[in-house]
């Protein structure tokens, strides 16, 4: 059972020497009860105190990196059911499978997607990291492992039944940390010894989690810590159930023998590609770490990494902007104004749109508590005299004198009364009513 | 130590709401799709887009599926049925908005009257948000179809006492709208009780945000919305939930913008589509009973997802 922070305090040395990065043991027996911390982080834990804090101080699920740099992908130390709760820790590493069978151009160039592929959402980079090389022939496997390694950094699973043949392919890339690819109640004991003596993350796979936990226990056992799990899932019902379960397992009943990460492969599910998506869009939802594809067109993967953006998302970040006026393109003095309300989403939907127009912009966004357009106009608070003191005192004069104004087309009515507020020469104009308008608004302007 | 699986004995159920003459949703006493430790009666209903007048600034890939039919919407009523098999329709009466075209409730009454007439799936009704133009029409519609079974909405803290004595009057169920807010959803649902509302004539609609626009507020609403109706048995939240996420996932930049303008996005109809899937999906995931979709494409591909939910081995479980 897991212990509290004070108790956990009275097996630490008490010398607060700091080397654990934290000021005390205290703060670090903190840490270490809300799962935060590693145990090994302190060099002078006696070993009684080891074995009585090990099973308390690991996270309810354990953390797993497989590849490096900036390919790396960390699964993985979440510690609830609902995002609600507190926020899931990593997102899920989505990839590509390459097969044996695949010619060497169709390899490369999935590589090259693989190395190029990003999206830029709300400030973040997204990007697939993994390849997945599914050969039975040893040799292939090892040859598609190198060159996934070499073209695209990747983070790597190797899957292939055989323990000598993950052998030889992880050996030489051993220390980019591949996902060794599965060991199954038939050819545990070899696997896991490879991945012991490559020091190298592994799978476990079973088609029971019965049958998963006991190979579970296995691992934990002989104290491996970056397992990941696969139930094999057969439908899609399956997914949801297994993925629950496990979470369950591990965040509800410390169950240690499931508390690992998971794997998940819609690419196996459906020939069906947008149908994989949607599938894969499951996995994504429901707690699974890696995830891989059948291949990478954009038009699938992009909306895959918005979700997992989303669901990983803080569920604190407020709903609501700072007031203030925000550049948008690299505005100058006779860029446009626009104005709109403080409500995140409106505020996300307007920029972006803004920003897919490359029309430089400044954009005054106004403090109605959280509000979107309409609402806010209909509690009164979006109104022309609120909004013209606003203008006034948000400086946006000194940035860009020129004194017209659009505002956004479901408050048309105001603009007369808003040029009346602003007085002193103000032109108002009345924008578009939908966010997705505003690129063909904005360039028309322009062109005026 | 041999596992057994934790499963989540809950205290309350969905109650179920009948639409249109055989029409049911919600009934659950778990979780979305926890088939292994409750009950799922009725599957998640998908509830195709109909509007009353045309969409001309419709991405194609929407566009060209209704282009016959988008100045008729009984054809496109019965385009829905018929053609694409839909299980429900929605009547986005788009044109009573006071800023747009700015139909009377009579005209709007008589669309309804017309689409119902040639339908025998249940119909969703639903205004533009304006809440006094949306009270005066949704009133005219009850009225005028004192017969069918159809839910009207968005009802919200303002219009409810008018809508939803209408609604009492002839016996219709109600769509109650909130800003995703829980709080805000539950004293609604309490305010349309008082009132007299039955409490099986109650669908709610959370506010639903696109991916990349607000999905994950909703969801985790959605979620704690259940956590409170199944697991504390809150009374007051066990209302079915009414998804109108069309509208939100079609006016998403990345549902629209061209591969030629942004040649990394990848194909435009392709994403547009899955952009409301996937969308669809995740809030199958947290707990929805309608789902208003518009591209048929994007109906089969969650159609199958909510079989493939629906299908588990729940023998590996040893139940007790
Ligand atoms: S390293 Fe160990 S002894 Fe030093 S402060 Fe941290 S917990 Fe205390």
């Amino acid at each position: 059972m897991a212990l509290s922070g004070l108790q956990i305090f009275k097996l630490l040395p008490k010398t607060n020497c700091k080397e654990c990065g934290q000021a005390t043991c205290m703060a670090f027996a903190m840490q270490l009860a809300a799962g935060k911390a590693e145990l090994d982080k302190c060099p002078y834990v006696s070993d009684e105190a080891k074995a009585e804090l090990g099973e308390a101080s690991a996270p309810p699920v354990r953390k797993v990196t497989i590849g490096t740099g900036d390919m790396a992908v960390t699964i993985g130390e979440e510690t609830v059911l609902y995002r609600h709760e507190k926020r899931f820790e990593h997102m899920p590493g989505l990839g590509v499978l390459i097969t044996g069978d695949m010619d060497d151009g169709e390899v490369d160039s999935l590589l090259e997607q693989l190395k190029q592929q990003e999206f830029n959402y709300v400030g973040q980079t997204l990007r697939p990291r993994v390849a997945a090389i599914k050969a039975d022939d040893g040799a292939r496997l090892a040859e598609l492992a190198a060159r996934a390694d070499e073209k695209a950094g990747a983070a790597l699973v190797l899957i292939n039944e055989d323990a000598a043949a993950l052998k030889a392919a992880a050996e030489p890339l051993k220390g980019k940390k591949p996902l060794l690819y599965a060991a199954t109640g038939a050819n545990y004991d070899d696997v896991a010894a490879v991945a012991g003596e490559l020091d190298v993350p592994f799978a476990i796979k079973a088609d029971s989690l019965e049958k998963l936990a006991e190979l579970g226990q296995k691992a934990i056992d002989a104290d491996f810590k970056e397992v990941v799990l696969d139930p094999s899932s057969a439908t899609l019902g399956d997914v949801l159930m297994d993925q629950t379960l496990i979470r369950r397992a591990a965040v509800k009943q410390t169950f240690r023998a499931l508390g690992f990460p998971t794997i998940g492969f819609p690419c196996d599910m459906t020939d069906d590609k947008m149908q994989e998506a949607v599938f894969a869009a499951t996995f994504i939802a429901k707690y699974a770490g890696i995830v891989i594809l059948s291949d990478l067109d954009p038009a699938r993967v992009m909306p895959l990494l918005y979700l997992s953006q989303n669901i990983y998302t803080d569920p604190q970040r407020p709903m609501q902007m700072d007031q203030g006026v925000y550049p948008i393109n690299d505005p100058n003095k006779d860029s446009p104004i626009l104005v709109t309300t403080n409500f995140s989403l409106t505020y996300f939907t307007v920029s972006s749109e803004v920003e897919a127009s490359k029309v430089p912009a400044w954009l005054c966004i106004m403090d109605v508590e959280g509000q979107s357009v309409l609402t806010a106009w209909a509690a009164g608070k979006f109104v022309a005299d609120a909004i013209a003191p606003f203008i006034k005192k948000s400086g946006i004069e000194e940035k860009a004198p020129h004194k017209k104004i659009t505002i956004p087309g479901y408050v048309a009515q105001i603009s007369g009364e808003l040029e009346e507020e602003l007085g002193d020469g103000w032109e108002v104009q009345v924008g578009v009513r939908e966010a997705a308008d505003i690129p063909k608004y904005l360039r028309q302007m322009s062109k005026n | 130590m041999s596992f057994q699986p934790h499963l989540e004995k809950c205290k309350g159920s969905i109650r179920e709401v009948a639409v249109g003459a055989e029409g049911r949703i919600g009934g659950e006493s778990t979780f979305p799709f926890h088939l292994w430790e409750g009950e799922m009666p009725n599957a998640p209903m998908i509830a195709m887009e109909v509007y009353d007048e045309p969409q001309p600034d419709w991405p194609e890939a929407v566009r060209k599926v209704y282009e016959g039919v988008m100045d008729d919407p009984v054809a496109w009523a019965k385009k829905c049925q018929d053609e694409l098999k839909a299980d429900a329709v929605c009547l986005q009466l788009r044109s009573i908005d006071p800023n747009g075209t700015d139909a009377s409730a009579d005209e709007a009454a008589e669309t309804v009257k017309k689409v119902t007439a040639v339908l025998d799936i249940p119909v969703f009704v639903y205004g533009t948000g304006s809440a006094d133009k949306d009270a005066d029409v949704l009133k005219k519609i009850a009225e005028a179809l004192p017969d069918e079974n159809i839910p009207l909405g968005p009802v919200d803290d303002s219009n409810h006492r008018l809508v939803g004595a209408a609604a009492m009057g002839y016996k219709k169920p109600v769509i109650a709208f909130t800003s995703m807010d829980v709080n805000l959803a539950k004293q609604l649902n309490v305010l349309l009780v008082q009132l007299g509302v039955p409490e099986d004539k109650v669908i709610v609609d959370p506010t639903t945000g696109a991916l990349g626009y607000g999905l994950e507020y909703c969801y985790s609403i959605m979620e704690r919305d259940r956590l409170a109706a199944l697991l504390q048995g809150d009374d007051k939240m066990q209302m079915p939930i009414f998804n109108n996420l069309a509208p939100e996932t079609w006016k998403a930049k990345e549902s629209r913008v061209s591969e030629e303008e942004e040649p990394t996005y990848g194909d435009v109809e392709t994403r547009g589509i899955l952009w409301e899937a996937i969308t669809a999906t995740t809030l199958l995931l947290s707990g929805t009973d309608v789902l208003v979709m518009r591209h048929p494409r994007a109906v089969e591909l969650v159609r199958t997802a909510i079989e493939g939910l629906q299908a588990q081995s729940k023998e590996q479980l040893n139940n007790e």
